[in-house]
């Protein structure tokens, strides 16, 4: 297919539908309202239907209600929208629903800025909503990534009934880049047997709920979420290691930050210093394995993000003491320099080696 | 390896976005590895809207320029204060002569003025006045020859505003023939 160049938002619409997606629930924010503007001229083209709620909390409801009748659905938000719909996306894991959540972020906290950041890695990861629950976390660092990742979601969480949030910042959702819409490889999705769309006098009802009042029946659904966890770490987890074979200090970066960091890693290599990138694509489920297939020329790992250091938390356990761990972080919607990025390494390595010494 | 950092930058209105999206579009289509990086913050309504263009032979590293842009078109005096620091030594600062009478800070780059505004006017509307920068910009680096641009600028308008193309293209061979490029 023909490559078109597409702005970040418009090419997650576009990839949605493709992926299957009919209905859209939202409330505009900046800066990803390109995005339901998209989706409200498009969906209704294909059958669709597209709701501007009156606050991100119906917006999540309504998500939860047409994902329990057996919809393909989707809403968008950027970072303190998407705080606003963490007690629906709590209920929806708890009730075992699909959906695919989109969160292109802007800095925080509270109203914060309009211009790009990372720092909802937290909310993302660790769940802004209560209870013992997790979802799939795709952090994509081009707009190409974006649409290939896009489609796939929908079967990612019909195939485990999970939702899946999409993760990226002002700088995706605004750029545009060529993109090519492909098919996402095919998965064997179970039947939707537990869908509430009326028995019709043939059936007995399905209930879709998150309430379990005896205490022995919840520890059997924690175990089996946990379970289901487990199924997906194994399966889903994704990840970029670039330069990593022979490198002295490995960065740590996703989305938009990694593409800057990608810059950092050459100029470094031209400067004689050995540099590698890990890039998760896989927020949560996390890729462990990146730093476990490390070799014996790392000497110090570095995180790279837009915000004062959330991500480093994961890369601290995963690196689990194995290594020094460094950070280069600039919040509030500004945006890291490669320049600074590679000084920062150079200088964390004259470190490194000094305490070897 | 061959890669073309272009800022363009202007007041609002004056097609800095269209600019640059048209010299990504052009060179998707001819092949190359390119990103738009626009500014969507406050300064919008301040006078120096912008963006950010990559034209490379590699896939786009990271899609934000700093301090290593090839080229700035500057279409008002703000945009050019704003960002000729970020030339790299011996890059392209074009600018818009009938706005800006100022001289820029720096004296390592190659300064390429042109009266923008009048040419545009000229070809019969003013509000051409950015494919005639454009235009000088090509006719300087070659990046590409006008004829692909007026290619793309026709799958950009489409049919309905077909009637724009001539004029638009004329305002680019005016740009390119201040630098001597042949019109092609």
């Amino acid at each position: 297919m023909e490559k078109v160049l597409m702005k970040g938002n418009e090419a997650v619409g576009a990839a949605a539908i493709r992926g299957g997606c009919r209905y859209f629930f939202g409330y505009p924010i900046t800066p990803q309202n390109e995005l339901p503007e998209y989706m409200s001229r498009e969906l209704p083209k294909v059958g669709g239907v597209f709701l501007q709620a009156e606050s991100e909390i119906a917006a999540i409801n309504m998500v939860y209600g047409a994902a329990g009748s057996g919809a393909r659905v989707m809403t968008s938000s950027s970072s303190p929208g998407i705080a606003l719909k963490q007690e629906g996306i709590s209920y929806i894991a708890g009730a075992e629903l699909p959906c695919v959540i989109v969160n292109m972020m802007r800095g925080g906290p509270g109203l914060g800025g309009i211009q790009p950041g990372q720092s909802d890695y937290f909310q993302a990861t660790r769940g802004g909503g209560n209870g013992d629950y997790r979802h799939i976390v795709y952090a994509p660092a081009s707009v190409q990534e974006t649409v290939d990742i896009m489609t796939e979601a929908f079967d990612v969480a019909d195939q485990y009934r999970i939702p899946v949030l999409v993760l990226g910042d002002g700088m995706i959702g605004q750029m545009m880049e060529p993109v090519e819409f492909r098919d996402p490889p095919t998965r064997e999705l179970p039947e939707k047997d537990w869908i509430t769309d009326g028995t019709a006098g043939r059936r007995a009802p399905n209930i879709i709920n998150s309430l379990y009042l005896a205490p022995q029946d919840l520890e059997d659904h924690n175990r089996r979420l946990d379970a289901k966890h487990r199924l997906i770490t194994e399966r889903e987890t994704r990840w970029e290691s670039f330069r990593c074979d022979d490198a002295e200090i490995v960065f740590v970066s996703y989305g938009t930050a990694s593409r800057i960091v990608r810059n950092a890693v050459e100029m470094l290599r031209e400067q004689g210093v050995r540099a590698g990138l890990i890039r998760p694509i896989t927020l949560w489920p996390w890729p462990q394995a990146a730093f476990d297939a490390l070799g014996p020329s790392v000497r110090a790992l570095m995180a790279v993000e837009m915000s004062m250091g959330q991500m480093i938390d994961d890369v601290k356990i995963s690196a689990a003491g194995r290594w020094p761990v460094g950070f280069y972080g600039r919040s509030g919607g500004m945006v890291p320099d490669q320049h600074a990025i590679a000084e920062a390494a150079v200088a964390m390595l004259e470190t490194a080696t000094q305490e070897v010494r | 390896m061959s890669e073309h950092k272009i800022i363009c930058a202007g007041f609002g209105g004056q097609g800095v976005m269209s600019m640059g999206r048209l010299v990504a579009y052009t060179g998707m289509l001819n092949g190359r590895e390119v990103s738009w990086l626009p500014s969507y913050g406050p300064e919008m309504r301040g006078g120096t809207a912008n963006c950010h263009v990559i034209v490379s032979d590699h896939p786009v590293g990271s899609p934000i320029i700093h301090r290593d842009a090839t080229a700035v078109i500057a279409m008002n005096l703000p945009s050019m204060r704003k960002f000729e620091a970020e030339l790299v030594p011996g890059g392209l600062l074009v600018i818009n002569r009938s706005l800006i009478d100022a001289t820029p800070d720096r004296d390592d780059v190659t300064v390429v003025p042109v009266r923008a505004n009048e040419i545009a006017t000229e070809v019969g509307n003013a509000r051409a006045a950015n494919m005639v920068m454009l235009g000088a910009y090509l006719g300087i680096t070659r990046l590409f020859p006008l004829s692909a641009v007026g290619e793309a600028l026709g799958k950009v308008f489409g049919p309905k505003k077909a009637q724009f193309l001539p004029v638009n293209e004329e305002a680019l061979a005016r740009g390119a023939a201040l630098a001597g490029q042949p019109v092609g």
